[in-house]
């Protein structure tokens, strides 16, 4: 699970998290955590963003909210979570159990030509989330940890913030569908079943 | 009309907020997005003290917009309550609404707008309701107080019937203007 940096290959991290993952429901922030997802397997269940950056987290408090019963998991990066990073204040606040949020940090905009982020400069994301008074908190460096994260993430007891240091190489693109309507309706079936669809 | 059936009247049109925590019940709003707002303040205390609600404060109104689209994909329905200038925070994430169809009612008390005392509050609220309708959100009006509670009613009907933003503004007339003690 390791790149030749000596940090974790991100596309087998999040193929780990989401081994055997139930009826887990997946928000991807834009750019290569909706292209890590959709490697590990497109399905409904997954929601994969192609925009909206700094919301993905929220996103996952609206679902988590509205599904208690559900494990809801926001796979981001650490560009994207800095964007919206308040919304740490608002989910610990919210304290929603069956949240999880795990940032693949590379440390730089990788869409954009690899320009650094503020997490290269020495800001915590984990510290913040502590700060922000998130009950659990991971910081995942080494492939070993990543059963720990995957199984706390099953676990609840939530909300749950973990950023895993990734390696920053791009990996080839692997595009989920780009027709948002169709991304959405696909995921309220799953969740709802048919009836998403008719008048409420 | 005679004197006293002009002023019940009155005082009917005045407990709008309390006509808008009834329209959220009978729409069966779930969550309830916020970033306070003096014009506000009575229909956010009425959605605090219902339990069926969950309140969520946010720290910027973008925030907001993203709930609402986390909540609908659980088949939750949501509101956003704002001032005129959070609207200006919404711009980009309204990208949301439009990518995937979504239903987002916004209910926005309007600074900057009739009377206002405070210069700040004027670009944002002269330019509210145009960046709103540039970012596809049908918007509509209420200037009186009898017009905000069948005015949001429209707003919410038409956002969940047909997938899309909404807003109401209700005017600064409505609420009054904030006069930091000056008047």
């Amino acid at each position: 699970m390791l790149a030749a940096s000596g940090k974790l290959d991100r596309r087998e991290l999040c193929r780990a998290l989401l081994d055997d993952r139930g009826d887990m429901l997946v928000i991807a922030g834009l750019g290569a955590p909706a292209w890590d997802i959709t490697a590990v397997g497109d399905r409904a269940e997954n929601f994969p963003l192609w925009g909206g950056m700094g919301g993905a987290a929220m996103i996952g408090l609206g679902l988590a909210l509205a599904q208690p019963a559900r494990k809801v998991l926001v796979i981001t990066g650490d560009g994207e979570m800095l964007m919206g990073v308040g919304s740490l204040a608002t989910i610990a606040v919210q304290r929603p159990a069956n949240l999880s949020i795990v940032v693949q940090d590379n440390e730089h905009y990788g869409e954009t030509g690899m320009q650094e982020t503020h997490t290269k400069h020495g800001v915590d994301l984990v510290g913040m989330a502590k700060s922000a008074g998130f009950p659990r908190t991971m910081l995942v460096t080494r492939p070993e940890e990543v059963p720990a994260l995957r199984a706390a993430i099953h676990e609840g007891g939530g909300p749950l913030f973990a950023a895993a240091k990734v390696d920053a190489s791009s990996l080839p693109l692997v595009l989920p569908p780009r027709e948002g309507s169709y991304l959405q309706a696909r995921m309220r079936e799953a969740v709802l079943g048919p009836a998403a669809h008719h008048q409420l | 009309m005679d004197q006293r059936t002009d002023e019940s009247q009155t005082r009917a049109a005045a407990d709008w907020p309390d006509g808008l925590y009834d329209l959220l019940k009978t729409h069966g709003i779930r969550q309830v997005a916020l970033v306070p707002d003096a014009g506000h303040a009575r229909l956010i205390r009425r959605c605090l003290a219902d339990n069926e609600m969950r309140v969520v404060s946010l720290t910027t109104e973008e925030e907001g917009i993203a709930l609402l689209q986390g909540a609908w994909l659980g088949g939750e329905k949501g509101v956003l309550l704002m001032q005129s200038s959070g609207v200006g925070n919404c711009i980009n994430m309204l990208s949301l609404a439009i990518m995937h169809r979504t239903p987002m009612p916004m209910i926005v008390t309007m600074r900057g707008d009739f009377g206002e005392f405070n210069p700040a509050q004027v670009p944002m609220g002269n330019a509210t309701q145009t960046v709103l309708e540039a970012m596809g959100t049908l918007v509509r009006r209420a200037d009186r107080p009898e017009d905000v509670v069948p005015t949001v009613d429209a707003t919410i009907r038409l956002a969940f019937n047909t997938f899309r933003p909404t807003a109401t503004l209700i005017g600064q007339r409505v609420i009054g203007a904030k006069t930091f003690g000056k008047d």
